[in-house]
């Protein structure tokens, strides 16, 4: 396999990788470091990615242990997660704001969910992948992704309602 | 759309039931601008959800990585280390031997000229011999 067939069958994917490493990692940095590591690691095994029938998945998997790896080592070498600092603003000053910030409060309400949802919100919402795909990529059974995903939206949905009164308005 | 048929698909939604075509549909809605207000927290939802579509890798991808680079790069500063510590090591050994060599000569010099003051000393003494001899002719 030559260079510019690999990247011709690598590339057109680059940037899912790159937003699941975001979701999982949330520094931009760490993210373009994972990415770039995983394609360094799919360069290597060049040989042997024609063994795999969809090549997408196997990287998004790939992704996804690399990243867990990168959690845990943080974790044990004792560096905070950026994410876990997370600190909820004045409620009071919430209200005020706009469409636009509660757009990017549904980004917070995804970093605290568990990971196991925010990859499934990822992939299915953000990537539109379906459900056999997903089921492929985090070896769960496609019914376990819907039960994943199901309480991932509602969740998402409660806490908006929760935080801005829509329901009551 | 009727509101009635957006809500029956948001209630599958919540239960990811929906199909993705299903989904292109809620999409289409709450993108559309015109979401009727008890459906507000899901234009928040599916704005988030398109918005982050957008974002791309920024940085080119290699395929070299730099960590091989600086493997080489640390075998070639070794590589210089040693061959400027043998050349430096050569240098040194000459420039004491030169050293050793100059200090040689001016002690061999400082020991001739010495020697010589005694040649001096020795030339006096045949003046001396030799009018001696004229007192004190010498036996035949």
């Amino acid at each position: 396999m030559t260079q510019s067939d690999f990247l011709k069958s690598v590339l057109p994917f680059k940037d899912k990788v790159f937003r699941l490493a975001k979701r999982l990692l949330v520094s931009t940095e760490e993210a373009e470091d994972a990415t770039q590591e995983l394609y360094f690691k799919l360069w290597k095994n060049k040989e042997k990615l024609s063994d795999y029938k969809n090549v997408e998945a196997f990287a998004m998997t790939m992704t996804k242990n690399y990243c867990f790896d990168r959690l845990k080592s943080k974790q044990a070498s004792n560096l905070t997660l950026v994410h876990s600092n997370y600190k909820e603003k004045d409620t009071a000053l919430e209200k005020k704001l706009e469409y636009r910030d509660s757009v990017n409060q549904v980004h917070q309400l995804i970093e605290n969910l568990p990971e196991q949802q925010k990859l499934v919100i990822q992939l299915r919402d953000i990537e539109d992948y379906d459900f056999e795909e997903i089921g492929k990529m985090l070896d769960l059974k496609p019914t376990a992704v819907r039960v994943t995903l199901s309480r991932a939206r509602k969740t998402i949905r409660e806490e908006l309602i929760k935080q801005h009164n829509y329901g009551v308005i | 759309m009727e509101l009635s048929k957006i809500e029956s698909l948001l209630e599958k939604y919540l239960n990811a039931e929906t199909s993705l075509q299903e989904e292109v549909i809620l999409k289409n809605y709450f993108l559309s601008g015109n979401v009727a207000p008890k459906f507000q927290e899901y234009e928040a939802m599916f704005s988030y959800f398109n918005d982050s579509k957008e974002e791309t890798l920024e940085v080119p991808i290699q395929l070299n990585t730099k960590k091989t680079n600086w493997k080489w790069l640390s075998v070639a500063a070794s590589v210089a280390l040693l061959v400027s510590m043998y050349m430096g090591n050569g240098y040194l050994a000459e420039k004491q031997a030169k050293e050793q060599y100059a200090q040689i000569t001016t002690a061999l010099q400082l020991l001739s000229s010495n020697l010589n003051k005694g040649n001096e000393a020795m030339a006096n003494l045949y003046v001396y011999e030799d009018t001696v001899n004229k007192i004190f002719k010498p036996s035949k």
